[in-house]
């Protein structure tokens, strides 16, 4: 006699065997790998490395906030905006003398470490307005994402801030060991949030909440205060994507700074495996899906497929990638 | 009703990947009649029904309905050719009035746009045949459940449906709506219209059925007249076992001879929470069971959640081993030591695409944390210790809780408050919706978790539950304690009418 | 017998949902007052004709994604589809007006059924669905463009769509206008309209009814495709050219009006006047941050209009929120 539900369904031909969704991602990324080993030139030089690694740091790093965003069931439009604020915040300080420190050690580091918190501040914003007021994560984040790079660029005026500065041109183009700082900073990022979902209280409260709220309060969790944190680790997050991306370029422009951040964020995580209905996390998965966007599009462009086409390519990756994630998962 | 039965499905064999869910099972029903079909989870009754509606494809075996040999498809094809299903979870478009819901997808047209007027009129006066006279052009999730089962059947009705299939439709009802319901069901005989009766609840059946089908491994062992076989050899036929042994298993015989001990773990006085609660008073103590009863809407639920702190309560007092509290949220009431097993496990209770390791110790992880991090190897012993002690039939403690039965996940929350060491256990509901044997084995634990000193409040609606498996119980209506009973007068009479009357008949039953 | 007749309330009230439908038109309305109080020319005819003119788009837009959001789904592509629109009509004005509405609203349709097919047989998420078709549009724009914007030929009646009046009011207000009737009477007195509810409201439940599901998806997004493209059409007549880069954000923008105007996000409930309401909303924030610069009281640059769009969806949602919580 069953005692289980019967749980019926015939393999779909497309189904990997069972080794989890990460299988799938990594051959994907192994074949896109052998391709361009195969087809194009140059592939296997470390500038092309150099190359392919930095573009993706920034969306790596702001994918896996937003890979914890959507496990507790929510999303995070706001992160290109925060990026902005984050971005357009520290020349202020360590140029137009914002805090009234004067160009300097102090200020370099004010410039770090401020609009990181700022951005991590509006990020608990974001997480208090859907704790708080049970307002649905996608319109919460909407708000920011529509004032947040206003915020910014009123701030500037929308003006390209140029700058020379030391301690932001060793995180933008500085190395250690041969590898640029920035991949270290993505690499940090993402052992520290694996380890975070993995192993820790916090990880599993997280995935909890995800996968079923009502039972994670009734289970005495704080489910309030795991959700502000979740979105402000996402402002967080955002925030040192946005120092990034001004150190690599030594110039900030509020109206350009993360644009379409939040859909290649999300493009890595659905891709990456993570299910967007929440209740599940997974870092490496974001990160691998992250490569294999960034790839393809460095595949097409060597190949001298103009950028909107990856565009499209993008588009079909993005779409094979989760239909292979729901079949995957009827299973 | 007619020489050809309504409804004949023989042979009805179908496998999921190998595994045999039906084998050769049969069913027929007349014109008229009310077919009870029971058996336990798992017994092939919910496969054999989806193979009727043509929510599965069988893979031998005939069906003939109406003189007609069928085969549907798809539910809609069962729907047109005359089969309405009533689900267990109202499958109604809450958002959308009584009235359209009604309508959906037939409304009546004037000049080919959806004539309003018409629709409201003709749904009230669909309704009003079941004597339900509500605002049709309100939501549907403005009624409760049973009349959002008349609309369903009232919708089935209008379809010219001519068998009904009802899928535990009185779970969710109190003795006064399911009075109703069987009145309904009686029209529906009068009319012709073949029903079958889907429940676990015995006694309900012999009020309503005229004919029983037993289902038991996903073959018909058993198809007779509801009067010539008594209860306890219907639960034999479901679980193939002899009388004797269902004796000791069914029956749910309160062992006496452990007496509470003297200390209260919960006093509560005069709690009012609105809107349903408005004064109730409840003790349990130490290594008592305490059954709290009472009609759908009589504010059980809302009381255990007074009492939990998942609600707010503007008068009265609670005390947790003597002394006063005033929980604000869940959390509170859990490090007073007080846990509760929510009656909804799916929507409340647990966390399906969680393992079952961290289902379990959901509520206790902070405790198993060192600096943030969890101790794996404490965990991993609690949670086999509990296994074990519960009795959880799995592959692993890392698989997915949502694949295991419906009883077995049951034991793993019950689990997830025990690991906690409470001092005070709420139960809503904590067999609904499962087989007999898992029944009778959750039954026995708390009997045994009390003999160890806990103390249970258990919210049930089992009459049988209540007068076998509880030290006490105290009665709820409208919000309001009217009566309180010892086992020995715990009688299924007194209980019923403190639900029913309330206070003034019952002062003599010993409050 | 028995019987029943009390109810008990269970789900949000239906006078909630009323009452913060209404605030939208007093806030409105209070918007429309404390404009013309302040400034001249505020209501005057020249400024309600452009201001009509240029939200025209944006309502064809909101009223699309209104009918996608009410089937609980969201159509991320709207603005990327317009854009692509704006493109290739332009692409073909100097044939006419009417090859360039038809090769448009053509291009809004083929996305928006791309949109249907993928949500409805593939049963993928209509969140990644549109995002990547929002993406695949763009690029089709900035290559079928060259990623420049294309000229409109001034030589036929085209610019007259965008440009145009009829009866004294702009042709692109009365495109929206008579859309957006046809629009409520689709969804008020048509099975297709009961059916995007029901299916919003619990498609299990719909699928069981009857209802054609899959079949009304696919249709919801074609429709809001087709909007799109009409949008992009009189995008590239009024302003001379077909853009790729126009569109961004107007999915946004069209979620905010009709979250504004009280549609479910969750899908189930909704109004098409409302969102007509929510879009006037939010496009008269722009129109009086333009006039607030002319007054030379304040010079608040363009870019404070996200900042104030943004705090106004804040206001309407918490508010929102606030009716929402029952009494007690």
């Amino acid at each position: 006699m069953q005692e289980l539900e019967i749980r019926t369904p015939r393999r779909h031909p497309l189904t990997l065997p069972r080794g989890g969704a990460l299988a799938g991602t990594l051959t994907s990324l192994a074949a896109l790998v052998l391709f361009n080993l195969v087809a194009t030139p140059h592939f296997t030089s470390l500038q092309t490395l150099y190359v392919n690694l930095t573009q993706v740091t920034t969306i790596v790093i702001v994918a896996v906030g937003m890979t914890m965003v959507i496990a507790t069931g929510g999303i995070d439009l706001s992160v290109g905006s925060l990026m902005a604020i984050s971005g357009a915040l520290a020349p202020l300080i360590f140029a137009r003398d914002l805090l009234g420190v004067g160009p300097g050690p102090l200020a370099d580091a004010l410039a770090f470490v401020v609009p990181v918190l700022v951005a991590m501040g509006f990020g608990g914003f974001n997480g208090w307005l859907v704790a708080r007021f049970r307002i649905q994560p996608i319109v919460a984040t909407l708000v920011l994402f529509i004032a947040g790079r206003g915020i910014a660029q009123v701030m500037t005026n929308g003006n390209l801030q140029a700058f020379h500065n030391d301690a932001f041109h060793a995180l933008g183009l500085g190395r250690v060991l041969g590898v640029p700082i920035q991949v270290w900073l993505m690499a940090a990022v993402v052992a520290v949030a694996t380890w975070v979902i993995g192993r820790t209280l916090y990880g599993r409260q997280l995935l909890a909440v995800g996968g079923n709220e009502a039972a994670a309060r009734l289970a005495g969790l704080p489910v309030a205060r795991i959700k502000i944190l979740v979105y402000a680790i996402s402002g967080l997050l955002s925030g040192i994507a946005g120092l990034i991306v001004i150190a690599i370029n030594s110039s900030s422009d509020a109206n350009l700074v993360g644009l379409g951040m939040e859909l290649d964020a999300i493009a890595a995580v659905a891709v990456g495996g993570t299910a967007l209905t929440g209740g599940r996390a997974s870092i490496i998965g974001t990160l691998l899906g992250a490569l294999i966007i960034q790839l393809l599009r460095y595949t097409l462009l060597s190949h001298g497929i103009p950028d909107a086409a990856a565009l499209v390519v993008k588009a079909a990756v993005i779409l094979v990638a989760v239909y292979i994630q729901q079949i995957r998962r009827a299973s | 009703m007619g020489d050809e039965l309504l409804l004949s499905m023989a042979g009805i064999t179908k496998s999921f990947s190998g595994v045999l869910a039906l084998n050769a099972a049969s069913l027929t029903v007349a014109a008229g009649e009310v077919l009870a079909l029971i058996g336990q989870n798992g017994a092939g009754k919910s496969t054999l029904i989806k193979v009727l509606t043509g929510a599965l494809a069988r893979d031998r075996g005939t069906v003939r309905f109406a003189g007609q040999p069928v085969a549907f498809r798809t539910p809609q094809e069962a729907q047109a050719g005359g089969i309405a299903t009533i689900y267990q979870e109202i499958n109604l478009v809450p958002l959308r009035s009584v009235a359209e819901n009604i309508f959906l997808g037939r409304e009546p047209r004037r000049w080919g746009l959806i004539d309003w007027r018409r629709l409201n009129r003709q749904a009230a006066e669909l309704l009003a045949q079941f004597d339900v006279r509500v605002d049709v052009r309100q939501p549907l999730n403005q009624f409760n459940t049973a009349t959002q089962q008349m609309v369903a059947i009232a919708r089935a009705l209008d379809q010219q449906a001519r068998l009904v299939v009802m899928d535990e439709p009185t779970s969710s009802l109190d003795d006064r709506e399911v009075a109703v319901l069987f009145d309904v069901i009686r029209q529906l005989k009068a009319r012709g219209i073949g029903v079958i009766f889907v429940s676990h609840r015995l006694d309900e059946l012999y009020a309503v059925c005229d004919r029983v089908t037993v289902m038991r491994d996903g073959m018909t062992v058993a198809d007779q007249p509801m009067a010539s076989i008594g209860k306890l050899e219907l639960v034999a036929a479901m679980l193939g076992r002899s009388l004797e042994e269902v004796t000791r298993y069914g029956a749910t015989a309160f062992d006496e001879d452990f007496a509470p001990r003297p200390t209260r773990v919960l006093e509560v006085t005069g709690l009012k929470s609105a809107p349903r609660v408005a004064s109730v008073d409840l003790d349990v103590r130490e290594g008592e069971i305490v059954g709290l009863a009472g009609l759908l809407g009589s504010g059980r639920t809302e009381t255990a959640r007074a009492i939990f702190g998942l609600d707010r309560a503007q008068a009265g007092t609670i005390r947790v081993a003597g002394q006063d509290v005033d929980f604000r949220t869940a959390r509170d009431a859990i490090r007073a030591g007080i846990g509760f097993c929510s009656e909804d496990r799916k929507t409340e209770g647990i966390v399906p695409d969680m393992s079952v390791r961290d289902n379990l110790t959901l509520a206790l992880m902070p405790q198993l944390t060192r600096h943030g991090v969890i101790d794996q190897a404490r965990q991993r012993a609690i949670v086999e210790r509990l296994i074990k002690r519960l009795g959880i039939r799995l592959a692993s403690a890392d698989q997915k809780i949502r694949e295991l039965s419906g009883g077995n996940q049951q034991k793993v929350l019950l689990a997830r408050w025990l690991c906690m060491s409470p001092k005070l256990l709420i139960l809503d509901e904590p067999t609904r919706g499962i087989d007999v044997a898992a029944k009778a084995e959750i039954q026995g634990l708390i009997r045994e978790l009390a003999r160890d000193g806990l103390g249970v409040l258990m919210i049930s609606s089992e009459l049988e539950e209540l007068t076998e498996g509880c030290h006490r119980v105290s009665v709820l209506r409208d919000g309001r304690s009217v009566a309180a009973f010892d086992h020995a007068q715990a009688t299924e009479h007194a209980i019923m009418s403190a639900m029913a009357h309330g206070p003034a008949e019952v002062a003599h039953a010993g409050a | 017998m028995t019987s029943l007749t009390d109810t008990i309330a269970v789900g949000p009230s239906r006078h909630a949902a009323l009452l913060q439908r209404q605030g939208v038109v007093v806030a409105l309305v209070l918007l429309i007052l404390f404009g013309a109080w302040r400034y001249d020319d505020f209501i005057g005819l020249y400024n309600v004709m452009s201001v009509l003119r240029y939200n025209a788009m944006f309502a064809l837009v909101a009223l699309g994604m209104g009918f996608v959001i009410m089937t609980g789904g969201i159509d991320l592509s709207v603005g990327a589809t317009a854009a692509l629109a704006s493109v290739v009509s332009a692409g073909v004005s100097d044939i006419g007006l009417g090859a360039g509405l038809a090769v448009g609203i053509a291009a809004g349709l083929a996305v928006g059924l791309l949109n249907g097919l993928v949500i409805a047989w593939a049963k993928l998420p209509p969140f990644v669905t549109t995002l990547a078709t929002m993406l695949a549009a763009r690029g089709l724009a900035l290559l079928i463009s060259g990623n420049q914007s294309v000229s409109v030929s001034w030589d036929t009646s085209f610019t007259d769509l965008g440009g145009g009046d009829f009866l004294g009011f702009p042709i692109p207000a009365w495109i929206a206008a008579i859309a957006f009737v046809l629009g409520s009477v689709l969804l008020n007195f048509t099975g297709f309209g009961r059916a995007v509810l029901a299916v919003g409201g619990n498609e299990e439940a719909a699928r069981l009814m009857g209802l054609p599901v899959a079949r009304t998806k696919v249709l919801v997004y074609v429709l809001t495709g087709g909007l799109a493209g009409l949008a992009g059409v009189i995008l590239a007549a009024q302003f001379g050219a077909g853009q790729p880069t126009e569109g961004q954000g107007w999915e946004l923008f069209a979620i905010a009006a009709v979250v504004v105007g009280g549609t479910l996000l969750t899908g189930g409930m909704g109004s098409v006047g409302f969102t007509l309401a929510g879009t006037m909303l939010l496009g008269l924030i722009f129109n009086i941050l333009n006039f607030e610069n002319g007054k030379g009281e304040f010079t608040l640059s363009a870019y404070w209009q996200s900042v104030i769009r943004g705090a106004f969806l804040l206001l309407v949602v918490l508010l929102q929120n606030r009716l929402a919580r029952r009494p007690g």
